[in-house]
């Protein structure tokens, strides 16, 4: 079984990380696919919420260390959004373990390959998100 | 629209994992997509020209490269699209390299995730708007807060490319820290020798204003077109009309106020020059103090100066002024050593820092340049220096090392046995850091020729009995424990940021580490700027730093401050926040969220400046009503990227 996973990564640290992870020829699996945003706060909780009615299985943001952030204080933001999506996802009875929040720098290449593992087999554990995918064919489509 | 997809082999570091002509193929069902092609090197001259001739061949409104990152070849490929006659903001990258072919090896695999990203790409630069840059002007003039010799390096360095500097000191006179100082390692040079030149220099620059007394209140605006509120206090006195004979001064009665300047070795009067060679050379009446301030009777400075300079009704003159760049030198003061009992600083007088030592060592000090115990004024035979007294100390200190201690200690045992050859010195070490040019020979002097004893250990505690100072000390070398006395302990205390960098920091909206340095854009490619555009870092206040090195960071500074200053607009980014009028509700939360004031409320309504915003999208994904959003990175665009890769 092959999962989906959604990563954003800040322009700043996580997506460079992500580069360093290509140059150093890290593997990690290739279900991760990522998407650049200019910082961690950009992520928008509806960005993370479509993704799951898509049909992905997990979705990882990634930014910069805290007191790193390039905009200064972005990253303290988006740990904030995500606390509140937390709740939220635990209200809905979503496993919380499909969405993670790391910080990882341009440097952390090695760090970047080894979160991606450690997050595709936490979701793969989890098995498939067919709850969200199904709200979207029977009430997304509609909105389309 | 009608969109062209390239696909770059990269050599073989594309090809090798994933098959490019299926890519190619593949996106061309996408009806949108008008042509597809591949290439060796898109970055090339050739595969610049192949994408410059497709857009006009195909007439096309949007360009996909799947390539390397975007943080590697955007540029190139923004150019290459204008050059065509495409918006720069209408190509979009699939980082088919080092998201692919460099991580995965299965091909399929790598192909298939290759053609996601291809499609995430499409679906964005589908909903790509154009996008301008815009331009702002420059104001060709520079603000320097802080007047030590990393503000006059700064200052001058500016004023002698050819722009207005203001050079703003909070104190009465330029100069700083190193005005205080005694001698300059490794040298033995001395320091108001080679500072006083720069300091008149500075005063008398036809491009340098002086605001010293005075203070930064507010700073607005962005990088060319910065706006600073100053106070200039009160100085009570006329310096127009002050020559600087010092008659005030001499018969002021209130002469017992502890000299900043002289770390309260010695005292000042209430009417005071902080230092002789003070720039400018016109005294200040410290109003807390004067007794003319505190109860009405006095005047007798008035009574004496002849020009009629003191004016006891001048009030504090505020005054705004437009800058293109502003430059943070605000420095460092000594950390205070409240936490360190043991050490016996308040206790005993002859427990002294290392910068009283300055003074008591200053020729123009307290007292004249003899070594005398404060206590008792008698000269020491034995003097005990102890290291890195809240440096690296993570529990009760700071986590950093203060860069200047080891040198500077060895310079003070050196300047000692050059003046009293019989003097004894220890000195108490946990590492001796000597890496400059010259640092290292320094001290191998101080220990070979000069007989100074230094130990590797910590002093635990200090107690003085009978005027001497007795501790308990630990030889790491030896494993042994052992007491031994002195008549004067000097301690290397840790430096710190100034009071007044915090506030500065929040003023500029620029950032500081946890230490309340100011943090610099990149650690290694842009260490003299801040992250906040337009905002130069010059000095201490960036972090721990000697002289040599605070003027080569200042000249730095002065250099990347020309650079905006010589440019008669400024490029700005696109790809900052907008707003719908329609849909702001005029909440305000955006406003908090902004790390640069970029937004203010404009009737009922948030207005972005693009010229301010940096572009992080924090406001965009905040917004309760959808109001916000960041040009380039589009709620629709990333939505529709994420579509796209969960299909």
């Amino acid at each position: 079984m092959s999962v989906k996973i959604v990563a954003f990564c800040c322009n700043w640290c996580s997506y460079a990380g992500a580069d360093l992870a290509g140059t150093s020829r890290l593997n990690y699996p290739a279900q991760v696919k990522i998407i650049r945003v200019p910082c961690s706060c950009r992520v928008d909780v509806q960005f993370i919420l479509r993704a799951f009615v898509r049909g992905a299985d997990g979705v990882i943001v990634c930014g910069c260390h805290l007191g790193d952030c390039h905009y200064s204080t972005g990253n303290y933001h988006a740990e904030g959004r995500l606390t509140q999506l937390f709740s939220l996802l635990d209200f809905m009875g979503f496993e919380r373990e499909r969405v993670h929040l790391e910080w990882i720098s341009a440097a952390e290449g090695a760090k970047f390959a080894a979160t991606m593992d450690a997050f595709v087999t936490q979701v793969s554990a989890l098995g498939k998100n067919e709850r969200y995918r199904n709200m979207y064919t029977k009430a997304g489509a509609q909105n389309e | 629209m009608r969109i062209g997809v390239f696909v770059c082999h990269c050599g073989s570091n594309i090809k090798a994992t994933i098959d490019a002509e299926y890519i190619a193929a593949q996106v061309q069902q996408d009806a949108k997509v008008v042509h597809a092609a591949e290439y060796p090197y898109l970055c090339a001259e050739g595969g610049q020209q192949k994408i410059i001739n497709a857009v006009r061949e195909y007439q096309l409104t949007g360009v996909v490269i799947c390539a390397c990152s975007p943080r590697m070849h955007e540029n190139t490929f923004r150019k290459t699209a204008a050059k065509a006659g495409l918006n720069p903001y209408q190509i979009e990258i699939a980082n088919i390299r080092e998201q692919c072919s460099w991580v995965h090896k299965n091909k399929d695999a790598a192909t298939g995730k290759a053609l996601k990203l291809a499609k995430a790409a499409i679906a964005r630069v589908k909903l790509a708007l154009p996008l301008f840059a815009g331009e702002s002007a420059v104001t060709k003039r520079a603000l320097v807060i802080g007047g030590g010799i990393a503000g006059i390096q700064t200052a001058l360095d500016i004023a002698e490319a050819g722009f207005a500097v203001d050079l703003v000191e909070s104190t009465p006179s330029i100069g700083g820290k190193m005005a205080q100082l005694d001698k300059t390692f490794p040298t033995l040079d001395c320091a108001a020798c080679i500072l006083t030149p720069k300091m008149v220099d500075a005063a008398a620059h036809e491009k340098i204003t002086l605001h010293t007394y005075s203070e930064v209140e507010e700073v607005e605006g962005f990088v060319g077109n910065f706006t600073a509120t100053i106070r200039k206090k009160a100085r009570s006195v006329d310096m127009k009309k002050c020559t600087g004979c010092g008659a005030c001064w001499e018969k002021c009665p209130s002469k017992r106020i502890p000299s900043e300047f002289d770390c309260g070795l010695a005292n000042r009067t209430a009417i005071y020059t902080p230092f002789a060679q003070a720039v400018p050379n016109v005294p200040v009446i410290d109003r807390a103090t004067c007794i003319k301030f505190k109860n009405g009777r006095c005047g007798l400075c008035a009574d004496v100066c002849q020009p009629a300079a003191i004016d006891f009704t001048q009030e504090d003159a505020v005054f705004t002024q437009e800058y293109g760049v502003i430059i943070a030198a605000t420095g460092y003061q000594v950390f205070s050593l409240d936490a360190y009992g043991e050490y016996a600083y308040h206790d005993s007088k002859n427990v002294i820092t290392s910068l009283e030592l300055e003074r008591l060592m200053n020729a123009a000090g307290p007292t004249g340049g003899k070594l005398q115990r404060p206590s008792d004024g008698k000269a020491p035979k034995k003097i005990t220096f102890i290291q890195c007294v809240g440096s690296r100390d993570i529990t009760r200190g700071k986590p950093y090392c203060s860069k200047i201690c080891c040198m500077y200690t060895a310079k003070h045992a050196i300047a000692i046995k050059e003046k009293y050859p019989e003097a004894e010195i220890e000195i108490f070490y946990i590492d001796v850091r000597t890496p400059g040019k010259g640092f290292d020979e320094f001290y191998r002097r101080a220990v070979e020729v000069y007989g100074v004893r230094y130990i590797k250990g910590q002093v635990g505690k200090i107690a003085e009995m009978n005027g001497i100072l007795h501790m308990q000390a630990v030889d790491l070398l030896e494993n042994k424990r052992f007491d031994t006395t002195a008549d004067m302990v000097v301690l290397a205390a840790a430096i710190e940021p100034s009071p007044g960098a915090k506030p500065l920091a929040q003023m500029l909206a620029t950032p500081m580490d946890t230490l309340r340095f100011f943090s610099e854009a990149h650690p290694k490619l842009r260490p003299v700027e801040s992250a906040t555009a337009g905002i130069f870092l010059s000095g201490v206040c960036h972090g721990p730093k000697d002289i040599p090195e605070t003027v080569a960071q200042a000249s730095a500074a002065a250099c990347k401050a020309i650079g905006v200053l010589a440019k008669d607009k400024l490029i700005t980014n696109p790809c900052v926040a907008k707003v719908n009028d329609k849909k702001c509700t005029g909440c305000g939360r955006c406003i908090d969220v902004c790390p640069y004031k970029a937004i203010s409320l404009e009737s009922n309504a948030a207005e972005a400046n693009p010229a301010l915003c940096q572009g992080c999208g924090g406001c965009a994904s905040l917004c309760p009503s959808n109001a916000m959003d960041l040009n380039g990175f589009t709620h629709k665009q990333v939505l529709a990227e994420v579509d796209a890769l969960c299909r």
